[in-house]
């Protein structure tokens, strides 16, 4: 409860994502069985609506994004060799945000009926709404949105400021490249759909204006400020996977990844350009020729640097001699499926064809092929290829192919009919339709490979709970490439006893490769597998009292409870509890600062005040002066 | 791992003047602090943006902006918090320059400052109200109030801040090893004053 080490919050971030992923297919498999059947009544009407809206709010903000921030708060301190983040209470506090907020918006299902405004929440709609759904839903992201906010800033600094010796910006590994990219996106969008939520949130408690089209208000700036922050919202789901991706393959095809460059820039381009695509989503709506044009080009023109990097991937495994894993599949069925949703993304770019498309379960399937098919895709790869890593055994190799050959068919059993069924003009969100449409058949195949994912998902489980007793794997099983591999599995709490100086990309296997004549790699004589391994098992590892960790705080948890008791009471307009918690999160914020943040800062009672309150709708306190008081 | 050098924190701290060494040489904070401000651009943006698109968009018949601005009011309380920057630079120099008094001198001051530009939005607030104006009045009571507020609050925020550094000043817990405490809380109070600059020329000046 009190721990900041970022691996034991990254493990904290991957179990509560998941136990979301499982709540968020649960609800999959509830609109799937609801039409799987003409003229059902599963589920009412009502009822579809919330399970639709969580099924959207849940995957897209409490599972591939915390799922992400997982991989990276473990992945990231060790990839540039650092010992910890920046400023680790904040990373606490970042989680325990991420997980008040996601228990809160699921606390709507006991407390007359959840969110049933759809994951983007337009408007009018939405203001008019009877019922505290939506304020669920708008409370609910507020608080994410710090989880998110906070987390970023750390994340940023982190990277910039605190990598190895020699580790300069081109020596980074890819996904730590993709990792900074996406919380810069972070960083600048979440303001503006906090701007969005906030006016709703205006709106719906003190009867506002801002959406209210009696008073003359656009019902267009919800989806402008919602869009300019979605459209940079989807790539900031897909880019750790690609990260992710782009760490698997040159693994497992034993060679570099190929243009690692120009796949830093194409991913650079891509965060820089999805600032200019947003409208896109808003083709229908009537934003006139010019604009139409505009945002057709450069969607279409942002499909570029996402190409450059399949390119980039196929040429990786080009040649390679190819070692089958399950990460490696994972990883090649992500390409394999993103390069469809990224195919059927670009038709939608041509304006004409997106008219038609609008509102069809063609975009259904679009966005599932990508969210999916890619994002969680390379997420699994990277449970597969990081678990001897974080567990110090290795997932069981048979059931993970068994797990990918499942999934993938139950993936493309369900979301390739929408194609059809989108292009036949079947309109998304309806809870049920008439028997006799066509559509019949490809519905219950779609809800048939809704239940074949579920089973792969079932597989997951039951491959982590089978794989326990595996034996330890030592430090470098997959004979990788960077940092993370050359420490102990799992790693100390200090991670790097010796923070390691870094000479090249792919420092690691540079250290255990050379390279022969006609280039090909030869493996260094200094050191025999049994050193290696011997040397990986740094027996028990020892104590290092030299080395100063962070000290657990209760700090970041106290402050994050604050928000929800605020949210709580906002909802039900009951304003001494709101201010109570706006207090109780000062006042944890006032603690917090005037907390040494390491033991040995126990006689400096000075050390760490000067906090920076933030403000209330981001809660953050944004710098832990903390960290500097380190001084002795 | 052979070929790494072992960088004891100890030694390299005090090499470093308190700070862990880090790649750019500056501080998590400073560099967070940054980051947190840019993120502040965008929400200042975003409400900003809001007002334009419903300037002139109300309703006829309601209250318009000419009708309840009162702008030499206005301006001497964004002249009390233009200011106001100039005692927090004054406070920065003096803990520069070790001189405690002068220290806590400009920090109260520049609290205080801050202090009398709340209670002229306050009472900007209530004429206007008093006059018909309120948050659900029309698009424009709406925006006002929601953009100057947030902002109201950041300015509040900055005050706390500031009062804080004053009493430990006070107690005489901010010594010379906290200038860059000060430096931060600085970075934010001038990020408040330039948004207010923005929003004064945008929302009051323009007609």
């Amino acid at each position: 409860m009190t721990s900041v080490d970022h691996k034991k919050i990254g493990i904290l971030y991957a179990i509560t994502s998941f136990v979301f992923f499982l709540l968020g297919g649960l609800e999959a498999l509830a609109l799937r069985v609801q039409l799987g059947t003409p003229d059902n009544t599963f589920l009412s009407p009502e009822a579809y609506n919330q399970m639709f809206t969580m099924h959207g709010t849940t995957m897209v903000f409490m599972v591939i994004m915390p799922l992400s921030a997982a991989f990276v708060n473990y992945l990231l301190p060790l990839m540039i060799g650092a010992r910890d983040v920046a400023f680790p209470r904040m990373n606490a506090f970042s989680f325990w945000v991420f997980l008040a907020g996601g228990i809160f918006t699921y606390s709507s299902f006991f407390l007359g009926g959840a969110p049933n405004g759809g994951w983007f929440g337009y408007q009018p709609l939405g203001r008019n709404m009877g019922g505290h759904n939506i304020d669920f839903w708008v409370f609910g992201l507020q608080i994410l949105g710090i989880a998110s906010l906070t987390g970023a800033i750390n994340l940023i600094v982190t990277v910039i400021n605190m990598r190895a010796p020699g580790m300069s910006l081109m020596r980074m590994p890819i996904f730590v490249w993709m990792s900074l990219v996406v919380q810069f996106l972070l960083l600048f969008a979440l303001p503006i759909i906090t701007v969005a939520l906030f006016l709703l949130m205006f709106d719906r408690q003190f009867a506002t204006n801002f959406f209210n089209i009696n008073a003359g208000a656009d019902p267009l700036l919800w989806q402008h400020l919602f869009w300019l922050f979605g459209h940079p919202e989807v790539y900031i789901l897909i880019l750790p996977a690609m990260g992710i991706v782009s760490e698997i393959l040159p693994v497992f095809s034993r060679k570099p990844l190929f243009g690692y460059r120009v796949m830093v820039f194409s991913g650079i381009a891509i965060g820089f350009m999805g600032w200019g695509v947003w409208a896109h989503h808003m083709f229908a709506t009537g934003i006139g020729p010019v604009a139409l044009s505009a945002f057709s080009a450069s969607t279409m023109f942002i499909a570029v640097p996402t190409g450059v990097k399949i390119f980039n991937w196929i040429s990786t495994l080009w040649k390679g001699k190819i070692k089958v894993t399950a990460p490696l599949l994972f990883a090649v069925g992500f390409v394999a499926m993103f390069t469809i949703g990224g195919l059927s993304g670009v038709t939608h770019a041509v304006v004409p064809s997106d008219t038609q498309q609008t509102d069809t379960y063609y975009i259904v399937a679009h966005f599932h092929y990508v969210l999916f098919g890619g994002s969680m895709f390379g997420l699994f790869g990277g449970a597969y290829f990081w678990w001897p890593k974080v567990r110090g055994h290795m997932l069981n190799e048979r059931l993970g192919k068994f797990q990918f050959w499942l999934m993938f068919l139950g993936f493309n059993m369900t979301f390739a009919p929408f194609h059809i069924l989108g292009l036949q003009g079947m309109p998304r969100r309806v809870y049920t339709y008439p028997e006799g449409q066509g559509w019949d058949f490809w519905n219950f195949v779609s809800s048939v490979g809704s239940f074949v994912i579920a089973a792969s998902v079932l597989v997951f489980m039951y491959n982590v709970r089978a794989s326990r007793k595996n034996p330890r794997c030592g430090a470098d099983p997959w004979d990788a490439r960077t940092l993370e591999w050359s420490i102990s599995s799992p790693p100390p709490e200090y991670n790097f006893a010796e923070i390691p100086v870094v000479a090249a990309l792919d420092d690691v296997w540079h250290r255990k490769y050379t390279e022969d004549a006609s280039g090909r790699p030869v493996r260094r004589p200094v050191r025999t597998d049994a050193e290696v391994a011997a040397a990986a098992e740094m027996p028990d590892q020892p104590e290092r009292p030299d080395i100063h960790m962070p000290s657990p705080s209760y700090w970041p948890l106290f402050t994050a409870l604050g928000l929800p008791i605020m949210s709580y009471a906002m909802i039900y307009k009951a304003w001494v509890p709101a201010a109570i918690g706006g207090i109780w999160t000062l006042a944890g914020i006032y603690a917090w600062s005037l907390e040494p943040q390491t033991a040995e800062d126990h006689h400096d009672p000075e050390a760490g005040h000067g906090q920076e309150p933030g403000n209330p709708e981001l809660g953050s306190p944004v710098a832990e002066s903390v960290s500097a008081g380190g001084a002795t | 791992m052979s070929t790494g050098t072992v960088v004891p924190p100890e030694v390299s701290t005090h090499a470093t003047g308190g700070h862990p060494p880090t790649s750019t040489g500056l501080s998590h904070e400073k560099i967070g602090m940054w980051a947190f401000l840019g993120s502040e651009c965008l929400l200042f943006g975003g409400l900003i943006s809001t007002y334009l698109l419903y300037r002139g968009e109300s309703r006829p018949g309601t209250i318009t902006p000419p009708d309840v601005f009162d702008i030499p009011f206005t301006s001497v309380s964004s002249f009390v918090l233009l200011m106001s920057s100039l005692t927090m630079v004054l406070a920065l120099a003096a803990i520069q320059r070790g001189d405690q008094h002068r220290l806590k001198v400009w920090l109260l001051t520049t609290g205080l400052l801050g202090a009398t530009f709340v209670g002229g939005q306050v009472y900007e607030f209530t004429v206007f109200v008093r006059e018909g104006l309120n948050l659900r009045t029309n698009l424009f009571g709406s925006s006002f109030y929601v953009l100057t507020g947030f902002h109201g609050v950041h300015v509040t925020l900055g005050v706390l801040m500031l009062l804080s550094l004053f009493s430990l000043a006070v107690r005489g817990k901010l010594g010379a090893d906290r200038v860059e405490t000060v430096e931060l809380v600085g970075l934010y109070w001038h990020f408040v004053d330039i948004v207010w600059i923005v929003i004064f020329t945008l929302v009051y000046l323009i007609p």
